[in-house]
């Protein structure tokens, strides 16, 4: 049987080389992702901006988006946005923020119920009053924070120093540019993407492990060669593996996308971007890092001497 | 590595027949699982696994007490405390007793007389948590101003009040539910001053929010004469048809004295009203008060607003009575329902509501198994047309991992919920790694010249240190999510969780065992990938 080769074996590709476009490159992409976020902003869901939101169903016949819109600003709930949303019976309407603390939503749903109880079904209803929506954004930062401080500080036990800072330069870069997507594409940013953006950064430092894992490999048993070369032998080893994995992650991510249904359709979305930030970070920006650090084979060697010295003396001062 | 002791390969398949038994139960109806369990010793995981509200639809509230209405009436206690406690000492003081945000404040103008004072009303602070409860600090500082005496409640005293609020809350909640006879409502406490409520299967939350929402405070109030002093006199609202009617301030009975509640039908208009009844105390005082005045109305006042104001045409001794107002039958027996289990001991607001109908439940679970059934094929497809019969064995390996998930789930309790759901489609993708890491190492080594069997043996020894680190960082974002993450994207943290887990024993040990069976029955000269 001839089996599938999605990446083409054997390959001496010189990725350092690219490091000088890939550098300006990655930059300039995060500004804008800050720039972004701090001048146009992301599209936060009612979990971090409070409000309530309905999904409605015709009871029969279509959705009238634009009636539906008419009669909800009528009822003096504030600003509302209308949407379809999958099927043509189906529309999301969105209220933001009412006044009159967390009782005030409360009477905008009674507001709704009474308008469009009769024409249409209720299919789900959330609403997150400010006190929520403020915790929910304080957990969801201090989430990701802990989640990053965690990982790298596993990173930094069970690699050297450098391969570290690449790690966390490469997660970085997956996080802005992730930022970037969401504020570019204006996908609703909810719970969910925070759930996303913590298996990015997941699946970056996956990625990333993977190739330092065989650079250090590389690294102890060719000496001679210089560390750009050492990295490109690497990356083109374990390159079968992470084109595979990718597809393979991106596959399961397709049906998500397509066949999961909205409420998903933003996360799926999220995580097929950061699958290909990651792939590229791990191997154009982690990797590169090990060369403008210095790294060499016998960064390794004089570790691993002082490592000895240092167990010497302490078996010294035991005795 | 091609040899493994007979026992392990037996520990793996009890390993999956038993999650397979595991799991079974997910898949038969619910009465023939409890059916089942009552034949069945207890110590037996007879569990199904348990669907999220986002999933079976349902509702979920999260109310908080409102602190500021409890410290409100914790102050006008005070106040009637301070009033009493002057009378009887015989303190004159000057102008009223003013109420402030945390306390109240008399004005006492005789230095003497307010020394004296200072020393009464000291005797109001008691210890929190009861006499016998000491080191939690006093419910009250008192302390002496330029002209008069100022008490008020500590913090301590206040969330010591809003706890015991809570507490109540739940239970009479309780009460009100169970009465609407909705099964497998969960109202439990989070944090310190809140109650959260789910329940599944609710269609419309507009009834439950009813039951819910009202403080249900029920009082008896005489209508206000032409005669009465105007600062003992308010105006309330009808309930009903607009309007509003001005009654006494003094409430001549209320709810608290109230033993029984049930609709029942006016025995003239046959229309649905409530009927109550009185304990022994409430009794007296309502017929004390009704044989005073009779020929006068009196008004029903719930939470505020006045149901009706019937006149009394006779003194009413018997401690029952009816209360109706235009009720329908659904309105009587809510109210009936309300009036049996009680005020609750402050406001309750909702501060974050999610409900979903059946109907999207439904249709997010179709979405769910369709994605998962299509990306598992597409996952598994190109893991044969890239590997071959290795493809195979990593397929074989994806299955037991998909079924110890669920497996997995259904022993702890875990919530399965619709980002669960993509979790498990994205481990689907993500499980296949290991496999994928340990084939690459394989094909490498076999390329380096080894033989059949040595580089299936350096491509599971090398690959395993990558694995376990590369799956030791999804885990911890995993972890994370589930610390800090809430509602349903837990859910996705569970299954990613889980799922890294299981994917780790499958990919590395039973494709292990896989691939040394199929070496010694075929003694392959050449690797196949």
């Amino acid at each position: 049987m001839k089996l599938l080769r999605l990446a083409p074996e054997n390959t001496k590709f010189g990725f350092m080389r690219f490091r000088r476009v890939s550098y300006p490159l990655s930059a300039a992409l995060s500004i804008v992702s800050v720039v972004l976020f701090l001048f146009v902003g992301m599209n936060f869901g009612i979990d971090f901006a409070g409000g309530t939101q309905v999904d409605m169903r015709a009871k029969s016949g279509e959705a009238n988006i634009a009636d539906i819109r008419g009669k909800a600003e009528s009822l003096g709930v504030g600003p509302v946005e209308v949407q379809r949303i999958g099927a043509e019976s189906d529309a999301l309407l969105r209220l933001g923020v009412q006044p009159g603390g967390d009782a005030g939503q409360q009477t905008a749903i009674a507001k709704l119920r009474d308008a469009f109880g009769a024409d249409y079904e209720f299919r789900s209803v959330d609403s997150v009053g400010p006190t929520i929506s403020a915790e929910l954004v304080q957990r969801g930062t201090l989430g990701v924070v802990v989640a990053i401080i965690a990982v790298l500080t596993y990173l930094w036990f069970r690699f050297e120093w450098q391969f570290a800072v690449g790690a966390i330069i490469g997660t970085m870069h997956d996080l802005l540019l992730t930022v970037g997507f969401f504020c570019v594409t204006q996908l609703e940013f909810n719970q969910t993407s925070i759930a996303a953006i913590l298996t990015i950064v997941g699946y970056s430092l996956n990625e990333t492990v993977v190739v330092l894992d065989r650079i250090r490999e590389v690294m102890r048993k060719y000496k001679r060669l210089s560390t750009a070369e050492i990295i490109d032998m690497s990356v083109n080893a374990v390159l079968p593996r992470t084109i595979m994995t990718a597809t393979t992650v991106f596959l399961a991510l397709l049906a998500l996308f397509f066949l999961g249904g909205h409420v998903i359709r933003s996360f799926s979305a999220a995580m097929i971007w950061g699958i290909f930030v990651a792939t590229y970070s791990s191997i154009f920006i982690c990797s590169p890092m090990l060369i403008y650090m210095g790294v060499r084979a016998e960064t390794f060697d004089r570790m691993r001497e002082k490592e000895a010295a240092g167990a010497d003396v302490k078996a010294k001062e035991k005795a | 590595m091609l040899r493994f002791a007979t026992w392990k390969l037996a520990s793996v398949l009890a390993l999956v027949a038993a999650a397979v038994l595991v799991i079974l139960p997910s898949f038969m109806p619910a009465q023939a699982v409890d059916a089942l369990a009552a034949r069945l010793p207890s110590f037996i995981p007879l569990r199904q696994i348990v669907l999220g509200l986002d999933l079976q639809g349902g509702a979920y509230l999260l109310m908080e007490v409102d602190t500021a209405s409890v410290t409100k009436s914790q102050v006008e206690a005070l106040r009637d405390d301070v009033r009493q406690k002057l009378r009887d000492g015989k303190i004159a003081i000057s102008g009223g007793i003013a109420v402030e945000q945390r306390g109240v404040m008399v004005r006492i103008a005789d230095p003497a007389e307010r020394a004296k004072a200072l020393d009464l009303l000291q005797s109001l602070s008691q210890p929190i948590g009861g006499p016998l409860a000491a080191g939690n600090g006093r419910t009250l500082d008192v302390a002496q101003t330029d002209d008069g005496v100022r008490l008020t409640l500590t913090d301590a005293a206040i969330a010591d009040k809003v706890r015991h609020a809570v507490g109540q809350s739940i239970e009479v909640l309780n009460r009100r539910i169970n009465a609407m006879g909705t099964k497998e409502t969960v109202i439990q406490q989070q944090g310190p001053n809140r109650v959260l409520i789910e329940a599944p299967g609710s269609q419309d939350t507009t009834a439950l929010k009813n039951m819910i929402g009202q403080t249900a405070k029920l009082e008896f109030r005489l209508v206000s004469d032409p005669g009465d002093p105007p600062n003992e006199v308010e105006t309330l609202p009808m309930q009903k048809g607009g309007g509003s009617i001005q009654v006494q301030r003094r409430v001549m009975v209320d709810g608290e004295d109230l033993v029984d509640a049930q609709q029942s039908f006016d025995q003239q208009t046959g229309e649905p009203d409530v009927t109550f009844r009185f304990n022994l105390r409430g009794g007296q005082k309502f017929g004390q008060v009704t044989s005073e005045n009779v020929g006068r109305p009196f008004a029903i006042v719930l939470d505020g607003k006045v149901i009706s104001a019937p006149v009394i045409r006779s003194p009413i001794t018997g401690g029952t009575g009816q209360i109706t107002g235009n009720f329908t039958l659904d309105e009587a027996s809510s109210l009936a329902i309300l009036l049996r289990a009680g005020a609750l001991p402050a406001k309750l607001t909702v501060i974050e509501e999610r409900t979903v109908g059946p109907g999207l439940g439904q249709d997010s679970i179709d979405a769910g198994k369709r994605a998962a059934y299509v990306g598992a094929t597409l996952v598994v497809i190109y893991m044969i047309a890239t590997y071959g019969v290795f493809g195979v064995f990593a397929d074989l390996a994806l299955a037991v991992h998909i079924l110890l998930i669920f497996a997995s789930m259904a022993l702890l309790g875990a919530t399965l919920t619709l980002p669960g759901i993509a979790g498990i489609v994205f481990t689907i993708g993500m499980a296949v790694d290991s496999n994928v890491l340990i084939y690459e190492r394989i094909r490498e080594e076999a390329h380096l010249g080894r033989s059949v069997i040595s580089a299936l043996d350096a491509g599971f020894r090398r690959a395993f240190a990558t694995i376990i680190d590369s799956n030791v960082t999804m885990f911890v974002a995993a972890l994370i999510l589930y610390l800090f993450g809430s509602g349903a994207v837990r859910g996705f943290a569970v299954s990613l969780g889980l799922g890294i887990l299981t994917s780790v024993i499958t990919a590395v040990t039973m494709t292990r065992m896989m691939i040394a069976l199929w070496y010694h029955r075929s003694r392959p000269k050449t690797l196949p990938i």
